[in-house]
């Protein structure tokens, strides 16, 4: 088959189940989450559309905008982070040795054949105050003597903070991150960062006017593609963060479960699909400009 | 007498398994064209990278203009190369292609244009200075490429394959303009190809490469007339080995017993001895359906085999005596008219000063 144009049936055949399950168990949900959005609780299990635009506008209660706002940050610096820790990662398998490439490879995928939530709970055995981490660091302390010189060790608060969600969001997300990446740069031609190099700009130089520009492509998907999970994310926050590092998907999960109001969950979580909405438009309008070939 | 402007003293390269540069040593002189030849993978590439500095970690001397590049990085060397590829960057316009490399080394920007300018206008592309790389044609992308590199002004240009991506009429055009860019610019060239017409029409001299090693350098005409071993001889142009066997020298030549031909005397200098081939161009051999007149010449009686047709000459195969088999090069013109048929008996004849006897 050629063209799937010209053979209907195959195309048919083929795609149906796709389509109907996208239809029945993503589309119609959406469908329904969306016109419960607009419903109002009548009682404790029985929701009436009604077509009122309340839970919106609780939504703009500065509380919720607070919290939406806070989301938007952490996820904003766990993805400036992950970035700053896969380029080099990514660069760094494109350029070892051919036989080591899908070792390397694997050891960045290797997280997702664990639960995400036992890998969550390990960062907890980690970090918390008799963990491993404050273990290590009192080893070290009482090696330098300074237990002697100043006083015993006194172990870091490292939990249930917005920097421990931070972290615990990274190292999540860091794969979808590194894939997108090393696909890109897999790709990128050498000859071009050795004709730069060749015209003597300096290896920094190379990076940022040639190397950077090249590989955008792949730092926009791997942007898109964890920043709007990470905006949504529940899990880590509540973990990691406990009560004061709340983030949206913590309230809307919230909603769904505890406060048992779907429609002002429903429309929280239509907002934050407007917040991804915006930025997979941005990375069209980014798209399109750089096919254009207006200057970057 | 002038110095060279590079020195390649005993250059050897490894990698695992293969030695890439062996022990190369040879002299380039300033302004010029020299040619690194030879098939894919014979080292000639991997030279021209470590002239660049884009290939480190080999041993030996490699010397710029009086300066030892030992240590110094690609960006810091006083050459410049076009890529293979050509390396244009995608994401900027020509003129700022052309203008990168002299943006990035810190020349003033009211420098830069004029320079970018006058670079575009010696590849005469001017008129596409605001357009980018995937608005131009292969051969565009290889003048902004060259452009590029000569608005540095470097002491020596380095061509990876510029032509080989081009089409037949274009590569020819190029060869030309190259020729005449070299000229005009009076810098020193080296031009690495596995394309022999390449080298000898544009060349001063060419370095013949073979696994890793130079097996000859000399002038096109030299090298094309006076190859010193098979394999040169039958890299560059088309040629005849018919094997022989040395029976003695005299003061006519070298006597030798050849394959289909019996007993010939062939002028040489120096002396030979053993297994050698005799070495003939197709175009030295005339065809006529009459035994040669003259007996000095050498000529095989046989059969044509096969003609293969390229309008103003036609490439004959003649099968002779033993085995022989000779390839012999006709001018399409009202004597050749006639006799080029399959199976037609004719003699294949040169005269035995044309010959070379090839030891190695």
């Amino acid at each position: 088959m050629e063209n799937w144009k010209q053979n209907k049936a195959v195309f048919w055949v083929t795609a149906l189940p796709g389509i109907v399950w996208l239809l029945l168990f993503f589309l119609i949900p959406l469908a329904l989450i969306w016109g419960m959005s607009f419903g109002e609780k009548t009682s404790i299990i029985d929701i009436e559309i009604t077509g009122t635009l309340n839970n919106y506008i609780r939504s703009f209660e500065a509380v919720y905008v607070k919290i939406i706002w806070k989301s938007i940050w952490i996820s904003v610096i766990s993805t400036a982070v992950c970035l700053a820790i896969a380029y080099p990662v990514a660069f760094g398998i494109c350029f070892s040795p051919a036989r080591w490439r899908p070792l390397l490879l694997l050891l960045v995928i290797l997280p997702f054949w664990i639960n995400l939530l036992i890998r969550t709970y390990a960062l907890i055995a980690v970090f918390r105050t008799r963990g491993t981490l404050n273990f290590t660091l009192e080893w070290f302390w009482n090696l330098a003597f300074l237990d002697k010189l100043i006083g015993p060790f006194q172990p870091l608060e490292l939990l249930y903070n917005n920097g421990a969600v931070i972290v615990g969001m990274v190292y999540v997300f860091m794969p979808f991150m590194v894939l997108p990446l090393y696909a890109t740069i897999e790709r990128l031609d050498r000859s071009y960062l050795e004709a730069s190099l060749d015209l003597g700009a300096s290896q920094w130089r190379t990076f940022f006017s040639v190397t950077v520009p090249l590989t955008l492509p792949g730092i926009v998907s791997g942007i898109i593609l964890v920043f709007i999970p990470m905006l949504g994310m529940f899990l880590v926050p509540d973990l990691l963060g406990g009560t004061n590092a709340i983030m949206i998907g913590n309230v809307i999960t919230d909603q769904f479960k505890a406060a048992n109001d779907w429609p002002f969950g429903a429309a929280l979580s239509f907002l934050l699909m407007y917040v991804t909405f915006a930025a997979l438009a941005l990375r069209a309008f980014i798209g399109a400009r750089m096919k254009a070939g207006v200057g970057i | 007498m002038t110095s060279p402007i590079i020195s390649i003293k005993n250059v050897t390269k490894r990698y695992p398994g293969v030695v890439a540069v062996d022990d190369v040593s040879f002299d380039i002189m300033p302004n010029e064209f020299f040619a690194l030849l030879g098939p894919s993978g014979c080292g000639k590439t991997t030279l021209l990278r470590m002239i660049a500095g884009l290939e480190t970690s080999g041993t030996g001397d490699i010397i710029v203009d009086g300066q030892n590049m030992e240590g110094v990085p690609a960006n810091k060397r006083p050459v410049n190369m076009v890529f293979q590829s050509y390396a244009v960057f995608p994401h900027m316009t020509v003129r700022n292609n052309v203008g990168y490399g002299l943006k990035v080394t810190g020349v003033a920007a009211d420098e830069i244009a004029p320079r970018v300018e006058e670079a575009l206008e010696m590849v005469q592309m001017g008129a596409m200075a605001d357009r980018k790389p995937d608005q131009l044609s292969g051969g565009q992308r290889q003048r902004v490429a060259l452009a590029r590199a000569l608005v540095k002004r470097p002491k020596v240009l380095l061509l990876d394959e510029p032509l080989s991506a081009l089409d037949a009429k274009l590569r020819e055009h190029m060869q030309l303009e190259l020729a005449r860019l070299q000229q005009v610019i009076g810098i020193t060239f080296i031009i690495v190809t596995h394309d022999q017409d390449e080298a000898l029409s544009m060349a001063d001299r060419i370095a013949v490469m073979e696994k890793g090693g130079v097996r000859q350098i000399a002038g096109p005409e030299e090298l094309y007339e006076k190859p010193h071993s098979r394999l040169v001889a039958d890299f560059i142009g088309k040629i005849n080995l018919i094997d022989a066997t040395v029976s003695g020298t005299s003061k006519a030549g070298v006597t030798c017993l050849a394959k289909g031909l019996g007993r010939v005397v062939v002028p040489h200098e120096g002396t030979a001895s053993g297994s050698v081939s005799l070495a003939v161009r197709p175009e030295k051999l005339t065809l006529s359906d009459k035994a040669p007149s003259s007996d000095t010449d050498i000529s095989a009686r046989g059969v044509i085999r096969d003609v293969a047709y390229y309008g103003d000459v036609s490439n004959v195969f003649v099968t002779c005596a033993d085995g022989l088999e000779l390839a012999v090069n006709v001018q399409n013109d009202r004597a050749a008219a006639g006799l080029l048929e399959n199976g037609r008996e004719v003699y294949a004849s040169w005269h035995p000063s044309d010959t070379l006897i090839l030891e190695e």
